[in-house]
């Protein structure tokens, strides 16, 4: 039995050698079978895919395109030259082959009686064989979800797209990428200046157990600030980025029009401390130097859809620079436009939303309103200056209670309030007649992302027929597609669960017990079934036309 | 830039006379190192470039001629002279390099030995757009017998914080006040929960604004940092025509040319936190810190090490702590040390020492080219430079300072022997203060 078996994988490796000087897909089959069996493929294999490695490593000093694929092509042996997609189609067939040889192979060995543990090599062998092959797919850039790794991939091949990568967090490999990234974004920015500083963005690393059905998300301790890592007097970075970055973090600055504002705020200092070194030209050098401070950004907090709807505009302008500017003039048609982009799509835009939420807001109305957003305050500070009569109605929730500080810019306004924890809102809704809502992003299939705990309002709102009107601004529209909210969302410090009473804190040690997960999600998604009407300052639009709104906005850019 | 670190080394150690008679408080050997090597390491490890120190003449000549002193920073060193009988006040300094101030700055004293992470002040410093960051440290008292000439009573120092421990509410010297304290009611009705705190050690480390700087220029009468300004500024958080009205029309004054913009960047930043949904506290009806444009925070050291190096007794403390905030070798390559001496795990011994046999040195810091001879005893002491210790001595817990001679068989405990002197065979000293005869008379 074992003599037959030493033939057998002796036989395996003739073949082996055999494709690889022929160079027959037929053959390629055949080594997929053989990797199947036996331990010692997969050392050949590993060794294999070291030379491939130290390989596609120099091939990336050199020229990244036609060495890399020498790394594919040695492993398929296919024809050079002009054959990537040929060697992508071939490795893509890989797998399929895979599963094919598989099932011929599985039924041999039911018949022959294999016992679980030689059963459990044979998975192992093959799962190496498709991490390998996924790894050489990489390089080129073709498609592989390395967050579902473990399930079969030729099933999903054909259908999967490639997942953002802030989104895979529980791989390392990515989380390898991102730091990788960073430290590479950084060189960039340098180009072909004489002075070259490397500037590295710490990566803040993740704090404590995260709720599995979240662990592709990063969660992040508040009193771990990512200026632990980077030097006091910040050169690197921008003073006043950092100054903004510890101001995301702690929640000092907080709420999507807050944050916009404060980013554009910081990136007109940095504008105005920006010189063009000698050889560069300030359209493409500026934007360069963007970069880092928006990945140290998106690492004290991750942005929001405001916030890159900002960053977008603010490079396009600086790209659209032209050339014959000097720096003096260019940097004062940036300042202007940054101010100008406040100026219409912030404060006009609030004006404008105002007129068109007060005419819907009647006399002896009982408003309802959701924790804190500066939108809906606004509208009702305006409505209750231009004399309509209502009350309103705050709905708070922990651990933010956002609500208290919206009760208390209303109530020194002068208007009647009401303040209940969510909790009651099935209580109160019996007397609401409107509820306004506030939102962090309005998605392109018309769901609306805003704090968590508003799909709640907005469901118990439906079930009592009561009409839910969502207020924002168009610049927070977003071209992602969300339908649940799970798969893209914030976490929060886990801690900030944790209540003290007289001195006790009885979840002092969460870390310890096993069992236990706290969650502190920032957003949810609410359907657009619970919302009755969108106000932006376009006019007052059904949830279901953002995605012509997010059409005709980019026609006419 | 956003930060430039001022070094006070200035001081005369005026608690310490003995001991600084003759050497400058900034080198005096604090674990082999001088003194001030210390906060300079704090700074470099903190990522600073550049430092401004300002001293007087001997200790930067000291510093740059003096091969023995182990200086080795790799900051550009910025130094600044003063003369040494002007008796200024650290805002004095201040105001005099003014000149070189060009944005924030973080003052630092030469005599703090400490380990904290700076980012824990300049991040309260940053996020709340503050005025004045300090750091203080709930200080350690010290158990053991040091040789002090008389009971030394500091006056205590009352620091009030809010509930979270961050901001400062309240600050004053036993000194200044007459009968008791006195805290406003508009400070009890901002912040009803106030901790008022007396064992606290201020770590003479601040981050001032620009404009702090530009008041102390037009202000000449303040002349001291930690005992003017700092309750200045804290009392002024809470007045009606605070200084910030003050501060507002020299920013306006020295920005008319950038007018507009400054204007318009105000406008943004007023409008973000408009729109921004946090606030420090709650519970009443104003806005984010109370509206108050002048904000004094702390950061208050629970753990690890914080000392200042200005009495005897911090001085002996601080020789015993802090050589092991830094992993260096206890005793120095170049040091002759005889085979059969025990020299213990916890003693430094620095260069060019000769240690002979039969020697017990235990929890002692031994200076550069020290001689140390037969069967002597050396215990909880610091031995500084050049100084040469006769045989069968017995040394107990004392200070002994540069190229003093210790005669054969003497037996020190709890001295302090001033620098240069000679203590003759078989002497039996305890609790002295053996100093030359022209500094008797200094009280």
């Amino acid at each position: 039995m074992a003599d037959s078996e030493g033939n057998e994988r002796s036989k395996q490796t003739a073949i082996i050698n055999h494709a690889a000087d022929e160079g027959d897909e037929k053959s390629l089959a055949e080594i997929q079978k053989a990797k199947n069996e036996g331990k010692e493929l997969t050392k050949e294999e590993k060794l294999r895919l070291r030379k491939e490695k130290k390989q596609q490593k120099k091939g990336k000093k050199d020229d990244k395109g036609p060495t890399e694929k020498a790394p594919v092509k040695e492993k398929t042996a296919n024809p050079p030259a002009s054959s990537q997609p040929v060697t992508q189609n071939a490795a893509q067939k890989a797998p399929s082959a895979v599963s094919v040889p598989v099932s011929e192979s599985t039924a041999p060995t039911d018949k022959s009686a294999k016992s679980k543990a030689e059963l459990k090599a044979e998975r192992r062998a093959r799962q190496e064989a498709e991490r390998a092959s996924k790894q050489a797919k990489k390089e080129p850039g073709s498609q592989a979800p390395s967050s579902k790794s473990k399930a079969p991939p030729s099933e999903l091949q054909p259908a999967v797209k490639r997942l953002p990568e802030h989104i895979q967090v529980d791989d390392p490999a990515v989380v390898r990428k991102l730091a990788k990234k960073l430290e590479r974004q950084q060189k960039s920015g340098q180009g072909t200046s004489l002075n070259v500083s490397r500037v590295k963005i710490p990566l803040r690393s993740d704090y404590g157990y995260k709720v599995s059905l979240f662990s592709h998300l990063h969660q992040y301790s508040r009193k771990a600030p990512l200026t632990q890592q980077i030097s006091i007097p910040a050169t690197v970075i921008h003073p006043s980025i950092v100054r903004l970055g510890l101001q995301y973090s702690q929640g000092i600055v907080a709420g999507s029009n807050a944050r916009s504002v404060a980013l554009l705020h910081a990136f007109k200092q940095v504008i105005q401390d920006y010189s063009t070194p000698p050889n560069e030209e300030l359209a493409r050098d500026l934007v360069n130097k963007l970069k880092p401070y928006i990945s140290f950004l998106n690492q004290c907090r991750p942005l929001s859809a405001s916030m890159g709807n900002a960053i977008k505009y603010i490079k396009k302008e600086i790209s659209n620079i032209p050339s014959q500017y000097k720096e003096e003039e260019a940097k004062k048609k940036l300042l202007s436009c940054v101010d100008s982009y406040v100026n219409e799509k912030i404060t006009l835009a609030a004006k404008g939303i105002s007129k068109y939420a007060i005419d819907k807001i009647s006399d002896g109305d009982v408003i309802l309103v959701y924790g804190c957003s500066s939108l809906v305050n606004h509208i009702l500070c305006e409505a209750f200056e231009k004399q309509r009569k209502f009350r309103v109605i705050v709905v708070d929730s922990r651990p933010r209670l956002e609500g208290r500080e919206a009760l208390r810019r209303l109530v020194n306004r002068g208007i009647r309030c009401t303040y209940v924890l969510i909790s009651a809102v099935s209580y109160v809704l019996p007397e609401v007649s409107k509820v306004f809502l506030g939102a962090h992003a309005l998605l392109a299939n018309g769901y609306v992302m805003s704090r968590v705990g508003t799909s709640q309002i907005a469901l118990v709102a439906k079930a009592y027929n009561v009409p839910v009107l969502v207020c924002c601004e168009t610049y927070k529209f977003c071209e992602r597609v969300q339908t649940d909210s799970f798969v893209s969302n914030e976490l929060d410090d886990p801690d900030d669960l944790i209540v003290t009473r007289k001195g006790k804190t009885h979840l002092a040690d969460w870390q310890s017990e096993t069992s236990l997960g706290l969650l502190n999600l920032v957003y949810d998604v609410t359907p657009p079934d619970f919302v009755d009407l969108v106000i932006t300052e376009l006019g007052m639009i059904p949830c279901t036309s953002v995605p012509v709104v997010l059409r005709v906005k980019n026609v006419d850019q | 830039m956003e930060l430039q670190a001022v070094l006070m080394a200035a001081g005369g150690g005026s608690r310490m006379m003995d001991l600084t008679y003759n050497t400058p408080k900034p080198l005096l050997p604090v674990g082999n190192r001088p003194l001030i090597w210390y906060p300079l390491n704090l700074l470099e490890r903190a990522g600073f470039e550049e430092v401004i120190v300002i001293t007087t003449k001997e200790v930067q000549k000291a510093l740059s001629t003096d091969q023995r002193l182990k200086l080795d920073v790799k900051m550009k060193l910025n130094v600044e002279c003063i003369q040494e009988d002007a008796d200024m006040g650290t805002a004095d300094a201040l105001r005099h390099i003014q000149q070189k101030l060009k944005t924030d700055i973080l003052v630092v004293s030469c005599d703090l030995i400490t380990d904290v992470a700076l980012h824990e002040v300049v991040d309260l410093f940053r996020a709340h757009n503050a005025t004045l960051s300090m750091l203080m440290s709930k200080c350690t008292s010290s158990r053991r017998r040091v040789p002090v000439k008389k009971a030394e009573r500091e006056q205590r120092d009352f620091v009030g914080v809010d509930s979270a421990g961050k901001r400062l509410l309240f600050m004053a010297n036993e000194a200044d006040l007459d009968e008791g304290l006195i805290i406003k009611k508009s400070v009890m009705r901002k912040h009803p929960r106030m901790h008022i705190r007396t064992g606290l050690l201020d770590a003479h480390l601040y981050c001032l604004k620009r404009s702090v700087v530009d008041f102390l220029v037009e202000n000449k009468s303040i002349s001291s940092l930690r005992g003017e300004l700092v309750p200045f500024l804290v009392r002024k958080q809470f007045s009606k025509t605070s200084i910030s009205r003050r501060e507002e029309d020299h920013s306006d004054q020295s920005q008319k040319r950038k007018d507009a913009t400054a204007a318009l960047d105000e406008a943004l930043l007023q409008l973000a936190s408009e729109r921004s949904c946090w606030n420090d506290h709650s519970g009443d009806m104003s806005e984010a810190y109370h509206g108050g444009r002048l904000r004094c925070y702390a950061h208050i050291m629970q753990e690890g090490t914080c000392y200042r190096v200005n009495t005897l007794t911090s001085y002996v403390e601080a020789n015993r702590v802090a050589p092991k905030l830094f992993e260096e070798a206890a005793v120095h390559p170049s040091a002759v040390i005889s085979e059969r001496s025990q020299v213990g795990g916890d003693s430094i011994i620095g260069a060019s020492c000769h240690i002979a046999d039969k020697t017990s040195i235990k929890r002692s810091t031994i200076g550069a080219s020290t001689i140390v001879k037969e069967k002597v005893k050396i215990t909880n002491s610091i031995i500084m430079n050049s100084v040469t210790i006769e045989e069968g001595c017995n040394i107990q817990g004392s200070v002994i300072c540069n190229n003093a001679v210790i005669g054969r068989g003497a037996d020190i405990k709890y001295c302090l022997v001033g620098s240069g002197q000679r203590i003759e065979a078989e002497a039996e000293r305890t609790n002295d203060v053996i100093v030359g005869s022209d500094q008797l008379m200094e009280i």
